[in-house]
């Protein structure tokens, strides 16, 4: 039964690779424009004219791109299940057939977390040619991972719960677009009055700014933020589950 | 047959469901689509679920084929409850929804792929099957066409493949025929028809009263989620005394519902 369930994982999981194979290319493109602008704008352009913490401003937001850009990408990687359940019905192929319930959170999270990391290798290289200095550990890659299992598994709540394409760009402005600029990814959290910042702190993409800030200086990874984001991950996955198993309610 | 008595492949139990609406004065309220209602369909049967639109006819199949909860009751095959023995029972059913829902960012052939390998087919049966049976239906010229590509005929057929690939015992069909011309409509009810002298055994709704008249072996004719009679065409035309089971169905579900 195990080598079953492992199995229709992959099945989930193929599907979503075959549909990226036919578009890799314009995936690829498409993903270098946002960074590349990111990078021109505010390591170029101003950030020549600032020091952080005794570093250029680009060595600074670097982490902080890669963490919202793999936010977005991993989350609007996952969103088309929306269509497929509320427009296009296929979903129903998966509720009719005789595969375990998990296989398919995890699949799709899974689809959607190797799109948020072809994106973060761009921007890598992209930031390594703009001249950034930060060095990638294991611990680096599974932050990055982590924050993709996060956000793929918010979108894939989204996707469950939510009726209409108008609601699920609501989901971006209201949700995604202000983390992409609060969370410690342009500026320190520490510039924001006290309790605005708990409640930023409370924040998962915070936590992987502060993370991949601090492993990508070389320094020791707060322990206390890959907790939390690893409890997100868990939190995200248990509600996942029971929101792709509700659909049959 | 088993033990010498006829097989039943699929027992419904007062099947009920209710859904949350809102009444006329805007208050949460409950609608009831289908209210208690028990069935058995033999082995090898084609058995019609027939009844005007809003009937229940799909809310009844997708709970039989566990895309929805019922409220209450129960439905087994062949003696398994589909509350406890879903993956099993999963891979005995075909179902050939009512609308179109292929995934439209693949191909033909990776549709059909994709559902092969959710029913747990090695690759060389996957393959072998998906020829076969896309042969079978004279459409082997689209297997790497974009199903948005397909007319609406070849896509009903294209379901019926679908649902066939993974050799079910049971098969569902909602509606099969809905708008389809008549060339067509007839081509599937061959099809139909070849599936049941197979064994597999065949459930269906329709609204079309000659495509359950000249198929189905029993009727069962469904009004506001009510069973209204259950019988074969024959016997339910001399019950009620009336030429066609056009004339039945109008006697049974009331005139001024139509057929639509």
């Amino acid at each position: 039964m195990r080598n079953q369930n492992f199995y229709d994982v992959w099945t989930v999981f193929w599907r979503d690779w075959i549909v990226l194979r036919k578009r890799l290319t314009k995936f690829i493109l498409s993903r270098m424009v946002a960074p590349m602008l990111y990078l021109v704008a505010f390591g170029w352009g101003l950030g020549r004219s600032i020091e952080v913490q005794g570093g250029t401003y680009l060595d600074f937001i670097v982490p902080g791109i890669l963490a919202l850009n793999s936010m977005n990408i991993s989350f609007n990687s996952i969103t088309p299940v929306h269509a497929e359940r509320v427009y296009h019905k296929s979903l129903e192929e998966y509720l009719i057939a005789p595969i375990w319930p998990d296989a398919f959170v995890i699949g799709k999270v899974a689809a959607a977390v190797l799109r948020g990391l072809i994106s973060s290798s761009i921007i890598v290289l992209l930031a390594l040619a703009f001249g950034a200095h930060f060095a990638m550990t294991p611990l680096f890659l599974l932050v990055l991972v982590l924050n993709c299992v996060v956000f793929a598994e918010i979108g894939f709540l989204a996707a469950m719960k939510i009726s209409t394409f108008e609601e699920m760009g609501q989901v971006n402005t209201y949700i995604l677009l202000p983390m992409s600029f609060l969370c410690g990814t342009f500026f320190s959290t520490h510039a924001l009055p006290d309790p605005v910042r708990y409640a930023i702190e409370c924040l998962p993409l915070t936590h992987t700014s502060l993370l991949l800030r601090t492993i990508g200086s070389g320094g020791e990874a707060p322990l206390a933020s890959l907790a939390v984001l690893a409890l997100y991950a868990l939190g995200g996955y248990l509600w996942s589950s029971r929101a792709f198993r509700r659909l049959t309610k | 047959m088993k033990d010498g008595k006829e097989w039943q492949m699929i027992e419904t139990e007062n099947l009920v469901k209710r859904f949350p609406h809102r009444d006329k004065a805007g208050k949460q309220a409950e609608k009831t689509a289908v209210a208690g209602l028990s069935l058995s369909v033999a082995n090898g049967e084609i058995f019609g679920l027939l009844g005007p639109n809003g009937a229940g006819k799909t809310t009844t199949i997708r709970m039989m084929t566990m895309q929805t909860q019922p409220t209450e009751g129960s439905v087994c095959y062949d003696g398994l409850d589909t509350r406890t023995h879903a993956r099993e029972i999963k891979s005995l059913i075909g179902v050939v929804p009512q609308h179109i829902n292929f995934d439209q960012d693949l191909t033909v052939g990776e549709n059909l792929d994709l559902h092969a390998r959710l029913h747990h087919m090695g690759a060389a049966a996957r393959k072998a099957r998906i020829e076969e049976l896309l042969r079978y239906v004279a459409l082997t010229d689209v297997v790497n066409d974009g199903v948005r590509r397909l007319s609406g005929g070849m896509k009903r057929r294209l379901l019926i493949v679908r649902a066939l690939l993974h050799r079910p015992r049971i098969l569902f069909l909602d509606e099969p025929t809905v708008a389809l011309d008549p060339q067509v409509r007839r081509r599937i009810w061959q099809l139909v028809r070849q599936m049941a002298w197979g064994g597999v055994t065949v459930f269906l709704t329709t609204h079309y009263i000659e495509e359950a008249e000249t198929l189905c072996d029993r009727v069962a004719i469904l009004s506001h989620g009510r069973l209204v009679d259950l019988d074969s065409p024959k016997r339910l035309r001399e019950k009620t005394n009336l030429p066609n089971l056009e004339e039945v169905f109008l006697a049974m579900t009331g005139k001024q519902e139509g057929l639509s």
